[in-house]
């Protein structure tokens, strides 16, 4: 109760992961429009790389707010 | 519960992914945070009841969603893939009616028992229940089993990582098994629990993208059912129940009655309500509500878990090339053939590009990481609580037990590790410790219901009925594997395929001890009821949930998910 840290919440690691890992995701999509490779898994069109990225950064980081260790008043 | 014999004869061929950089960037992220919850956690794991039950201080969801991911592994994910490709839906089964009801009746009946008991694992409830000699029996032979089985699944995982990434496969052991032995020994349960709460969501996310993507391809369900059927020539691959009439009528080779009482009844059961690796996760739990809800939380994903796991064996049966994957002995006789067993990462490759292909690859890490945790840390509880305070150092301080929970964790992988390496040079014990394994869940099914419902229980019917239940398994199993003819008699036809022996040896062996508990129970003499308060139905005192709303009682969302459950059924029949 003196200013001490409380115990981090499984769901802020969670949401750290996730969101490194969408930023990583998404930028190689982005990466991946623009300089499109020579080979390219089915459906490649619809660039899954961008939004599931997007989506993990977007789960990420509202696990990241929402659990955001806090220090006990 | 598992496939692995299949897995194991998967022909190394060539590789079927290459990673780049970002994917290996996303690989080492994993196994970072992983330790660093394991270090995180180390100073919250200082008594026992911290390190063997995570101080019993888990809320409901994270209790579930571990309780579900314990049983999770990438060798379940990836072996079940591979059986819908091989024999369509019914696969689903065992997602299904191989556990929905057994997990709501965890849920309901049978955890008030474990929870008030304040038992730390299941051969302790044994104890408490039928004494010291039914504890021993369950203890000795949990904890081998468990080190022989994660030996086993880390071998196996090792030999799919040199097949789909061409890893080397001592690589692949040390590190995975290692990173395991180091956050459990340092975090104890909780760190188990909370990796395995992460492993959970990387597992979903990792495979999600595969059935989805695949979905569009092939049209939706509908364009998916269609293909199958041109390519099959048969419908019957998307249906669960109608082809079950006859043994004959199905590519499984099983009757309903097999899947509905072998399946559904006893080895589910047994599974779900007895393996202290599941079981254990839900004894965290921080109250009894939470207790019983986390099983039904965690059957509700559970139900979920065919459309990433079973979905993409279909999508393989509707969109690779007719013949492309054939049966493992044949695969491993041919250079570069690929098995029923790759379906999942062929699929993976098929949809994913660099960073998408890394995130599923850290999914089959993540499930066979928490795969082995559950079994490690089930272990280091089972040998310092159940052998090594019970029958070696009876009073010692607490910090004692703790340090030696630590160093059986890392024995424990040790010897994993020590029978990963005895596979790899005699495989054919694979197959004889599937069976071990298998001979003790479902006596020890019958032993535990009979324990927790019916007072005239006596100490020593448990201990002789789970003995002769476990002893007639090992009997039926031995006189098919000496005369082939006595298939027809166990499995009732001499067509039933090796799973389906296995589901009706399960039955007959719950059977006989159930017959030999009652009987013994007769012409001995009970405990006084005074003795079994908190332990059976009659003599403890449930708490009453009626003040509750509805929507935060366990019994409502059981209702809600067995619904759920039934619809399902009806839907794909």
């Amino acid at each position: 109760m003196s200013g001490k840290q409380e115990s981090i919440s499984i769901w802020f690691f969670i949401g750290s992961l996730l969101a490194f890992y969408g930023l990583l995701i998404l930028g190689y999509g982005v990466y991946a429009l623009v300089w499109p490779p020579a080979t390219r898994p089915v459906l490649a069109e619809l660039h899954a790389d961008v939004w599931w990225g997007a989506l993990l950064v977007a789960v990420g980081v509202f696990y990241c707010i929402k659990f955001f260790p806090k220090r006990a008043k | 519960m598992t496939l692995l014999p299949c897995l194991l004869v998967a022909a190394p061929a060539s590789r079927l992914i290459s990673l780049g950089g970002v994917d290996l960037v996303i690989i080492v992220a994993y196994f970072a945070i992983v330790l660093g919850i394991g270090f995180y956690l180390k100073k919250r794991a200082s008594t026992g009841e911290d390190f063997f039950l995570a101080g019993r201080e888990m809320t409901a969801w994270i209790a579930g969603l571990s309780f579900l991911s314990a049983n999770l592994g990438s060798l379940e994910l990836m072996g079940w893939a591979g059986a819908a490709y091989q024999y369509g839906i019914l696969a689903t089964h065992w997602y299904w009616i191989g556990a929905i009801p057994a997990m709501l009746f965890l849920a309901i009946v049978m955890m008030p028992f474990y929870y008030i008991s304040k038992t730390h694992s299941v051969p302790g409830y044994l104890q408490l229940r039928f004494g010291e000699p039914a504890r021993a029996l369950s203890a000795a032979t949990f904890a081998v089993m468990t080190v022989l089985m994660s030996g086993i699944n880390m071998y196996a995982m090792a030999l799919v990582m040199k097949v789909v990434l061409g890893w080397d496969i001592n690589f692949s052991i040390w590190v995975a098994s290692l990173t395991v032995a180091a956050y459990v020994a340092l975090g104890g349960l909780r760190s188990a629990i909370f990796n395995e709460v992460l492993q959970f969501m990387l597992i979903w996310l990792g495979a999600l993208l595969i059935p989805i993507l695949g979905l569009i391809e092939a049209g939706g369900w509908s364009g998916l059912q269609s293909r199958i059927a041109a390519n099959l020539g048969s419908g019957s691959y998307t249906h669960l129940w109608s082809t079950m009439g006859s043994f004959t009528d199905n590519p499984m080779g099983i009757h309903w009655t097999g899947i509905v009482l072998g399946l559904g009844w006893v080895i589910s059961f047994g599974y779900w309500t007895t393996d202290f690796l599941v079981v254990q996760r839900l004894l965290a739990a921080k109250d009894l509500r939470s207790a019983k809800l986390a099983p039904a939380i965690g059957a509700a994903f559970k139900m979920m878990v065919p459309f990433i796991v079973i979905l993409p064996g279909l999508l393989g049966l509707a969109l690779l090339p007719p013949g492309m994957l054939i049966p493992e002995g044949e695969a491993s006789k041919i250079v570069g053939a690929h098995s029923y067993n790759e379906v999942l990462p062929l699929m993976l490759a098929r949809y994913c590009g660099p960073g998408l292909l890394g995130l599923g690859i850290t999914a089959l890490i993540a499930g066979f990481m928490s795969g082995m945790a559950g079994n490690v840390s089930a272990f280091a509880t089972v040998w310092s609580y159940d052998i090594y305070r019970a029958f070696i150092r009876k009073k010692a301080p607490d910090a004692h037990y703790v340090r030696m929970g630590r160093w059986s964790t890392i024995l424990g992988v040790l010897a994993s590790i020590g029978t990963a390496y005895l596979v790899m040079q005699f495989k054919s014990i694979m197959d004889y410790v599937q069976a071990l394994f298998s001979f003790f869940i479902a006596p020890l099914f019958g032993t535990v219901l009979l324990g927790m419902l019916w007072k005239r229980a006596t100490p020593a019917g448990g201990f002789w009925g789970l003995l002769a239940g476990t002893a007639s398994s090992i009997a039926m199993w031995v006189w098919v594997k000496l005369d082939p003819q006595a298939l027809a008699v166990v499995a009732l036809s001499s067509d039933a395929k090796p799973m389906a022996e296995n589901m009706y040896r399960a039955l007959w062996s719950w059977l006989v001890c159930v017959g030999v508990t009652v009987v013994v129970s007769y012409m001995t003499q009970p405990k006084p009821l005074s003795e079994l308060q908190g332990l059976v139905y009659g003599c403890t005192e449930v708490p009453s949930e009626k003040h509750l709303p509805l929507v935060k009682r366990p019994i409502f969302w059981a209702v809600v998910v067995a619904a759920v459950f039934a619809v399902l059924n009806v839907l794909f029949w």
